[in-house]
């Protein structure tokens, strides 16, 4: 896999064991390196690991072998300043209002409470959340939820994004609209972003490189660099390349996914 | 009117009905006035032995007791029931002995306690604490459960530490699941602890009612159990309006 110029992060010879019982091999060996400012998404079967991939790449889950590094520094085991994780379940936290949600994720800080307020107030406006800044999760739909969640993240300004299914429980057309919103905070905050997906066309629509994982233990079978221009939007699934991105993507994982059914070993 | 206001105010007509029919009954005769005292005249009979201050020294022992159980009751229960939470073969073993232990009469056990400790406070606190702890266990052991792996993921994406989690994190979540526990500890600490006193005590609003009825003092009787009903549905009625706030903000839909 080819190296870029200035990675962000790198994966070197990653694999992930559980013990058991019974012992289950889940992921690697693994070799990724992500640009500064790159938009890479993970499509793969279910249960192939790519769950698992995204806890060893921010530090959640230690490797079993091998090395994880970002902006240079080894992981060992800890999640570092800098990376923010956005979960594929509900991560809201139910008895804090919108706004004490999303200003959770500054608890820690030692920010001066202006700063903080600034923060919190941009990212609810960012996220579209200005009229539901004091409802409560319980008052929200899910798609509102996930944005809360992501507010939380974008208020750290994480400089890696990890975003695992975060769109998973929505409908289509939620999806999108909230690819589109994610494209445009991937634009704005400058970040790289790595999401995990179980849907192609998100994966093809939403990424400047998409890594098609195999069957369990997870490896990746296949890079597509989509050549997406850094302006673009969900009106891209009309464009021609869109089809043939898709295409490729499921032809590398049509195999994958059989074998992970049982029809094809 | 809202809903709830609505269902409160059939609840209040429902009652005052049976109260009503009750006092209806009595005074014309159908139950025998002697065998129950028509409400007004339990009424009369608590607030003559509130104004003449013959309950003051059972209201102390009883709900000092009582509270003094209950605090203990909750500090033992959180803490065994997260260490049964952590250990899961302990509470593979313990599940069906703490699903099972509502059957168990804890009072019976009150002569044993008074053998052990002798007669007065100590063996009243045991009782009722042994009364009320299993409900706080298995509050506790149900709000553990509550608390979604992931967050506990994210407390540890965010750098949280052990403290923060708790803190931050779990207590918040487990909030009503717990509380819902204390409130049926503090039914319990006051069943045993009443109960015992009734059996064996010499003191107390449970002695009261007891020493009142072998006396054959229908009136100081159920002036007592008035009391002892009101001070019970008032607490019962503290804890579900503060449960019911904390609730409101999740449940809104």
């Amino acid at each position: 896999m080819s190296t870029p110029p200035d990675p962000h992060v790198v994966m070197e010879g990653v694999v992930r064991r559980y013990d058991g019982p019974p012992p289950v091999h889940a992921l690697g060996p693994i070799d990724l390196s992500l640009a500064r400012g790159e938009f890479f998404s993970v499509v793969g079967p279910s249960g192939c690991g790519k769950s698992t991939l995204m806890d060893v790449l921010c530090g959640l889950a230690t490797p079993t072998a091998g090395t994880v590094r970002f902006e240079g520094r080894a992981l060992h085991g800890e999640v570092p300043d800098g990376i923010g994780v956005v979960f594929q379940e509900d991560a809201s936290l139910a008895w804090l209002s919108v706004r004490q949600n999303i200003a959770f994720g500054l608890r820690l800080s030692r920010l001066p409470a202006r700063e903080i307020t600034e923060r919190v107030e941009h990212a609810i406006a960012f996220m579209g959340l200005r009229a539901f800044a004091d409802h409560y999760p319980a008052q929200l739909s899910g798609g509102m939820r996930q944005r809360v969640c992501i507010a939380r993240t974008l208020v750290l300004r994480p400089r890696l994004i990890l975003l695992d299914e975060p769109f998973g429980a929505l409908d289509q057309q939620t999806r999108l609209l909230m690819g589109d919103e994610l494209l445009r905070l991937w634009r704005e905050t400058n970040a790289t972003i790595l999401l995990i997906t179980h849907a192609l066309d998100e994966a093809a629509m939403l990424s400047d490189r998409v890594g098609v994982v195999s069957a369990r233990p997870g490896r990746f079978i296949d890079l597509v660099e989509t050549g997406w221009p850094r302006e673009r939007d969900s009106r891209i699934v009309s464009d021609p390349r869109f089809g043939a991105i898709t295409a490729r993507l499921w032809s590398s994982l049509r195999t994958e996914s059989l074998k992970t059914m049982g029809v094809v070993t | 009117m809202t809903r709830a206001r609505g269902v409160l105010l059939v609840r209040i007509a429902g009652l005052s009905a049976a109260v009503l029919l009750l006092e209806l009954l009595c005074r014309t005769g159908v139950v025998n006035p002697m065998t129950i005292l028509p409400p007004s005249d339990m009424l009369t009979a608590m607030l003559d032995l509130l104004s003449a201050g013959d309950l003051n020294d059972g209201m102390m022992q009883t709900f000092s007791t009582i509270a003094i159980a209950f605090v203990l009751a909750i500090a033992l229960g959180t803490a065994a029931g997260a260490v049964i939470h952590r250990i899961p073969r302990l509470r593979a073993v313990l599940d069906p002995l703490l699903a099972s232990y509502y059957s168990i009469p804890t009072f019976i056990f009150y002569p044993l306690l008074v053998a052990l400790f002798a007669l007065g406070k100590t063996p009243l606190v045991i009782l009722g604490m042994m009364s009320a702890t299993p409900a706080v266990i298995i509050s506790t052991l149900a709000g553990l459960d509550s608390v979604p792996q992931v967050l506990l993921k994210l407390a540890r994406a965010q750098r949280l530490g052990r403290l923060r989690t708790l803190g931050w994190i779990i207590l918040p979540q487990c909030l009503p699941r717990l509380f819902s526990g204390f409130k049926l500890a503090l039914s319990y600490a006051l069943i045993g602890v009443i109960a015992g006193e009734f059996l064996l005590s010499g003191t107390g609003l449970g002695y009261a009612i007891s020493f009142a009825y072998q006396s054959f003092d229908n009136r100081a009787m159920y002036g007592a159990m008035l009391f002892v009903l009101l001070a019970a549905i008032t607490a019962n009625g503290l804890l579900f309006v503060w449960e019911d706030r904390l609730a409101r903000r999740r449940m809104k839909q």
